[in-house]
């Protein structure tokens, strides 16, 4: 019990809790069970975003491009649809997820082979992605009237109380929970984050590694593109513009260190639903959703100051392949 | 084993023959590329070579610029700023707010440039007092230092600049040359002498190289990188008050998404992007370099998203290519 206690994650939980309940008390009705599993609905895809970040940052590195290929893998299958409705809605999200793939792949590939600094990679991936919609839909959008019914819907179907787009999320976060503790996969990613060097005597591949972090982003940003084209019924360039960043904050509030090796899935889902509490009780309590920008901003803030006093201060520093202090 | 980057970086102050170093640098490969550029887009478009589409085609880049070269200090030095935009948003905001009450002009400026320089000190504060990683830090007060100007602004705008504001974004100090464009060039000769110059310059590299060692040899880290997310600072809220006297007007949208683009230049520049190696040189090229490839094609009717693929494929070729170029020569003579 006391270890459970002394976790962040367990604290985490309580903000998000505290925050659900402190919302209900100037609005009842916020914290009934329909209304926080409709904050959850709305918090999936960041969720399954932030897994996928997640895996990239244990290794001490970063995928900026994420919103980009969510953007992109939408958009493409959004016109798949709008071209061929018959094509079943599985077929197509298997699609996304595999365009995100590739993509993905082109990160890793230039991380793992060439040796480019992952911020700098998917920088210009970042750029590249969403310029890339632009070309291939010619800079028109994809509307709801384009869509088949079945492409809207396969998120919104009610299965035992919650929409599908929940149960994607529940699905990929149990399957991410086993990978990252059951795996060797998975203690490879937190061992390269840890101290690369050792992990190499360990008989890591440490490029390998790196490379299969970035197809698991890809892929999953990819999967996300259908479901945000979906559960938003609306294909275009602008989809999810600027949204690296937040899945980056997720992953910080959750306790991820951006120096690598530390961080839980749980932590993850919590960081993401820590955004997603704020994002849909700040018009419930009357404060203007201008807020919210400045509220996340002072979070991640003082997210980094809570978990650098979580762990040993030393000469950790981003952008050095320094080794850790512990 | 391989530890990337860090093994392949090259230390400045390398010791064979300055004319060979001068020749096979990245500036001079940049400065090739700039020239090629400017044929091509003469070439290209009969519009190309006046000198008034040359000039209006300054100010595409030289607000990133100012900023690029504060920014490249602080890349060199193994941090990283990406607030930079969301200060340029909050400098506009504050300025627009004094407006409201009546300030004039010079004050306005002062406000803006005190703005951007209190934000970068506090992002200073953040990274040196408490030991902070500066990615994470700068990406959370990139959210809220625009924050506020949404919380002022909100879907609302502030305009009604005074006459007298406008000179700093829209006039020409001489014939064609803007007060922006001499303004970047008075900025790029200092940056210059700062880094490659004086001591301070090389306590940046000093940093960025080898943080321990530098201590140990009694430079003064936390000072030096704080003076440096200063400067940072300073740079934004004086090209905050550039761009919105370019504007005429403020929004809390303003300048969104610049922090990529300036990081961008300062990497095509040759700035290492983990730390110890860069010019201004190769900065300033990479300004160039940027503004000509996004005049040239915006003359050819290319919309800016798909000069957004040119300028991210430009920056993975060109971190790319040396290193592929290094393998095969490698290859060649192992």
């Amino acid at each position: 019990m006391t270890r459970v206690l002394r976790t962040r994650e367990f604290w985490l939980g309580v903000i998000v809790v505290a925050m659900i309940v402190g919302t209900n008390l100037r609005s009842p009705g916020f914290g009934a069970p329909g209304n926080v599993l409709g904050i959850f609905n709305n918090t999936s895809i960041l969720m399954i975003l932030a897994l996928g970040q997640m895996a990239v940052i244990l290794t001490r590195s970063i995928d900026l491009s994420m919103a980009s290929n969510l953007a992109l893998s939408g958009m493409i299958v959004a016109m798949i649809n709008a071209a061929h409705p018959e094509l079943p809605v599985p077929v197509l999200m298997a699609l996304a997820a595999l365009i995100g793939l590739g993509l993905g792949m082109f990160n890793g590939a230039l991380v793992w082979r060439l040796g480019i600094p992952a911020i700098v990679v998917t920088l210009g991936t970042l750029t590249i992605f969403r310029g890339l919609i632009f070309l291939i839909a010619g800079g028109k959008w994809v509307n709801a009237d384009e869509m088949s019914p079945d492409f809207i819907q396969y998120t919104r179907i009610v299965v035992l109380g919650m929409p599908l787009l929940s149960w994607y999320a529940i699905v990929i976060a149990v399957g991410f929970f086993l990978l990252m503790t059951r795996t060797s996969l998975g203690r490879s990613l937190y061992a390269i984050g840890v101290n690369p060097t050792a992990s190499v005597y360990a008989g890591i591949d440490v490029g390998r590694t790196k490379f299969i972090a970035f197809c698991i982003s890809g892929a999953l940003a990819g999967f996300c593109g259908y479901l945000w084209v979906s559960r938003y019924v609306i294909g275009s360039v602008e989809v999810a513009n600027g949204y690296e960043l937040t899945i980056v904050a997720s992953c910080v509030i959750g306790g991820i260190s951006i120096a690598g090796g530390v961080g839980s899935v749980v932590g993850a889902l919590l960081g993401a639903s820590f955004l997603g509490v704020i994002n849909s009780a700040l018009p419930v309590i009357n404060i203007s959703p201008f807020w919210q920008m400045a509220i996340s901003g002072a979070a991640i803030i003082l997210a980094v100051i809570l978990n650098a006093r979580g762990e040993k201060r030393g000469g950790r520093l981003i952008l050095r392949q320094t080794e850790p202090a512990k | 084993m391989k530890d990337d980057a860090r093994n392949t970086r090259h230390i400045p102050d390398r010791l064979d023959s300055p004319v060979r170093a001068a020749v096979l640098s990245w500036p001079s490969l940049l400065l090739a590329v700039a020239i090629g550029l400017f044929i091509l887009n003469s070439l290209a478009s009969p519009y190309f070579l006046s000198p008034w589409s040359l000039s209006d085609a300054t100010f595409n880049f030289t607000e990133k610029a100012i900023i690029a070269l504060a920014m490249a200090l602080l890349i060199i030095s193994g941090e990283i700023d990406l607030s930079v935009a969301s200060i340029i948003a909050l400098a506009s905001t504050m300025m627009g707010l004094a407006l409201q009450f009546g300030v004039d002009t010079p004050g306005l400026v002062a406000i803006g440039i005190a703005t951007g320089l209190a934000c970068g000190a506090f992002n200073g504060l953040l990274v040196t007092r408490l030991g902070l990683p500066s990615i994470v830090v700068t990406i959370g007060t990139m959210s809220f230092f625009r924050g506020i100007s949404f919380i002022v602004l909100g879907d609302q705008a502030f305009k009604g600049y005074p006459p007298s504001f406008a000179f700093f974004g829209q006039g020409y100090v001489w014939w064609v040359v803007s007060f922006e464009f001499a303004l970047f060039l008075v900025f790029a000769c200092a940056y210059y002498v700062l880094l490659h110059r004086t001591s301070f310059g090389r306590w940046i590299f000093v940093i960025g190289n080898n943080q321990i060692a530098a201590r140990f040899s009694g430079v003064r880290v936390e000072r030096v990188k704080f003076i440096l997310f200063c400067l940072t600072g300073l740079m934004s809220g004086i090209a905050s008050v550039l761009l919105t006297s370019r504007l005429a007007s403020t929004r809390p949208s303003i300048a969104m998404g610049w922090e990529l683009e300036v990081v961008t230049m300062v990497v095509l520049g040759g700035v290492n992007i983990l730390g110890g190696a860069g010019s201004i040189q190769g900065v300033v090229l990479a300004a160039f370099i940027m503004g000509l490839v996004t005049f040239g094609l915006g003359l050819l009717n290319v919309p800016g998203i798909v000069m957004s693929i040119f300028i991210g494929a430009l920056l993975i070729v060109v971190i790319a290519l040396p290193i592929v170029v290094g393998r095969i020569r490698g290859r060649s003579a192992g």
